[in-house]
């Protein structure tokens, strides 16, 4: 008898087989998108294929009805979980005009949409993890209980913002959570390179909160451990530093070729590893999922995929003219 | 009406906005319990207690960084860097998301917060106490960038930027602290960002400055009143965006125009006031555009007779004025 573990986590049937599906919007959106990319519709695009089991565990442990997700260019898994649409997805890949992140102000996968406390980030990494700091400090002040989660690559926590962001939030017991999604590249540098610690989380100790190493192929792991740092977080004990390892199972970006720097034998080796595939044997596993099941999902995600990228491809860019707006606040605006 | 000095009528500001909104909090090195190292913040830490005047780690990017994060959520945070010069590792957060929030995010999220530092020279504090930092920011659209030159404007300035609901940098010039003293009324009042002032009325030369040059510069004109020379002078107040208007019809009054700076002459906010005169009101000027500035070295030597070369001082101003008179 194989071992119920989201049982154990105090998940529902429905809940799993929620983020599995997730899993799989994700991924079929973000392949959506290097098609339109290679036929040339969509200037740009940049992946999280590979992290999904990692930002769709984390974002399901959070209160996806009040915490706030400060993400990074990967997650696409992290910002449909708290309430973006595949339709709103695709405009903002088209840089059309009712993009919610930007209003196709920014390049594509710049996540931004406040009425679903998903904040908006740059193209310089890491500057998002003092805001974090800002966002819980916010919440000290105010006597909120809600939790902040900032995401970054392993690469970006080399950024001096990342240390002070971490130590701000470690010195005033923030109630923030730092995910590094570690997927072992920062765009061609391997992580040898990259950190002179073993590991991301070795860096926790010095800003003077727990950090965790774990498994990011693994949603009910991912959920177990964000879970308890939120319920810390929530206690008032400060902030938790849990760094997932995962794969990047593509290039960078569609502007970058991977081949050029990583052997191909480890190309071949790391499809083993997708979490899609092994969520899909777990819930086989403890039967909530057969071919029937998942064929019904694939459909039902086509179809969606399909509807979204429809829509967006005939929506209408941005008016020239409109390009001056909102430098400032404008008259009349509240 | 009470006689504060340039940093109590700070003072006054912060207090003011702390005790009519709740959501307006401090942050920077040594506010707290020190009061500042200028003394900015003195004894708000013990009125509205450390959470609201927070001493954070020196940490100049988290300082802003942080700010921005609140005031995204909601709230008025006001940073201090406690010298312009130390804003260096702010920038990147400054430039590149507290300038662009508003915009990038299409009219979603706003990023209200004051970075409060002192600048300038003339307290012996050599290259890294003494710079002016403003041109640095004054071609960054989503920025606003006020330097006052009085103890009233300093206090309604403020007021009016803490209140913004774009970010400000506010810049004090460490010397006129304790040097300029003025009426400042203990009533709210706020003075418009975006507008610059006529401090003086005159007809012969004009003068366009701001900060503590603006001081300088009325020293100058009453001194050449015997000498009558009539003195125009329009005190910028906020450096970026500028005035267009104010600064046209400046440089039309009387066709003679000198603009004096503190920061180095190459780039200078100065040379965008000057490009405008030039674009707008070339016919109207009767002298070529002269400016006075801090010379193209790279900033504040700390020797008293290096400082003082630097520095601009009243004479200096008079001088050229007297140049553009006889022009």
């Amino acid at each position: 008898m194989v071992e119920n573990r989201h049982h154990q986590l105090g998940l529902s049937d429905e809940t799993v087989l929620e983020m599995y599906r997730m899993m799989v919007l994700t991924r079929r959106l973000d392949e959506r998108m290097w098609v339109l990319n290679r036929a040339g519709k969509i200037a740009f695009v940049i992946s999280g294929q590979g992290h999904e089991a990692a930002q769709i565990g984390a974002a399901f442990a959070l209160d996806r009805t009040k915490d706030y997700c400060l993400p990074y260019y990967r997650d696409l898994g992290v910002v449909l979980s708290f309430g973006m649409t595949a339709k709103e997805i695709m405009l903002n890949a088209f840089g059309k005009a009712e993009d919610p992140n930007s209003g196709g102000r920014q390049m594509p996968a710049h996540f931004s949409q406040r009425k679903n406390r998903i904040v908006t980030h740059s193209s310089p990494v890491t500057t998002q993890v003092p805001h974090a700091a800002g966002f819980a400090l916010a919440a000290k002040l105010e006597n909120k209980d809600f939790v902040t989660f900032v995401s970054f690559g392993e690469g970006s926590s080399n950024q001096g913002d990342f240390h002070e962001g971490a130590n701000f939030s470690g010195v005033h017991k923030l109630p923030v959570i730092f995910f590094c999604e570690n997927n072992g590249y920062a765009i061609s540098v391997p992580l040898e390179k990259q950190l002179a610690s073993k590991r991301v989380a070795d860096r926790a100790s010095g800003y003077g909160m727990p950090g965790f190493t774990i498994d990011g192929t693994d949603p009910l792991e991912v959920y177990r451990v964000v879970k308890a740092a939120r319920d810390r977080a929530v206690r008032g004990e400060g902030p938790t530093l849990i760094e997932v390892l995962v794969h990047r199972l593509t290039s960078h970006s569609s502007d970058d070729d991977e081949r050029s720097y990583r052997d191909p034998e480890e190309i071949k080796k790391i499809r083993e590893f997708d979490p899609i595939r092994k969520f899909n044997h777990y819930l086989r596993s403890v039967h909530l999922l057969d071919d029937d099941l998942e064929n019904k999902l694939e459909e039902e995600i086509a179809r969606i995929v399909d509807e979204a990228t429809e829509y967006a491809e005939k929506a209408p860019y941005p008016a020239p003219e409109t390009m001056e707006k909102f430098v400032y606040k404008e008259e009349g605006d509240v | 009406m009470p006689v504060v000095s340039y940093i109590e009528a700070v003072n006054m500001a912060l207090e003011e906005e702390m005790k009519q909104d709740p959501k307006v909090f401090i942050l920077g090195e040594d506010v707290g319990v020190k009061g500042g190292v200028f003394k900015a913040t003195a004894g708000l830490y013990e009125k509205f207690g450390e959470n609201r005047v927070i001493d954070t780690p020196l940490t100049e990017s988290a300082i802003v960084g942080v700010a921005i994060g609140a005031a995204m959520y909601g709230l008025r945070p006001v940073s201090e860097i406690q010298f312009a010069d130390f804003i260096m590792p702010a920038v990147n957060q400054i430039i590149s998301e507290a300038a662009r929030i508003r915009y990038r995010s299409n009219n979603d999220w706003q990023c209200p917060i004051v970075i409060r530092a002192p600048y300038g020279g003339g307290v012996h504090g050599g290259l890294y106490h003494s710079q002016s930092v403003e041109a640095i920011f004054a071609n960054q659209p989503g920025l606003k960038i006020v330097m006052p030159s009085t103890p009233y404007d300093a206090k309604g300035l403020l007021k009016a930027a803490i209140r913004d609901d774009d970010p400000v940098l506010f810049f004090e010039h460490k010397r006129a602290y304790r040097l300029l003293k003025g009426e400042v009324p203990e009533e709210d009042y706020v003075i418009p960002i975006g507008k610059a002032d006529v401090k003086r009325e005159g007809d012969d030369v004009t003068v366009i400055t701001y900060g503590l040059c603006v001081h300088l510069a009325m020293e100058a004109a009453r001194k050449l009143i015997a000498e009558g020379i009539s003195v125009h002078i329009l005190d910028l107040r906020t450096v970026y965006p500028l005035d267009q208007e104010a600064i046209i019809k400046a440089a039309e009054k009387t066709g003679k125009v000198l603009l004096v700076t503190e920061d180095n002459k190459e780039g200078s906010v100065m040379s965008e006031v000057a490009a405008i005169i030039a674009e707008h009101a070339l016919f109207d000027l009767d002298a070529p555009i002269k400016r006075l500035c801090g010379p193209d070295v790279p900033a504040m030597p700390y020797a008293p007779t290096l400082e003082k070369h630097f520095l601009i001082n009243t004479e200096k101003i008079e001088r050229a004025i007297r140049e553009l008179a006889e022009f």
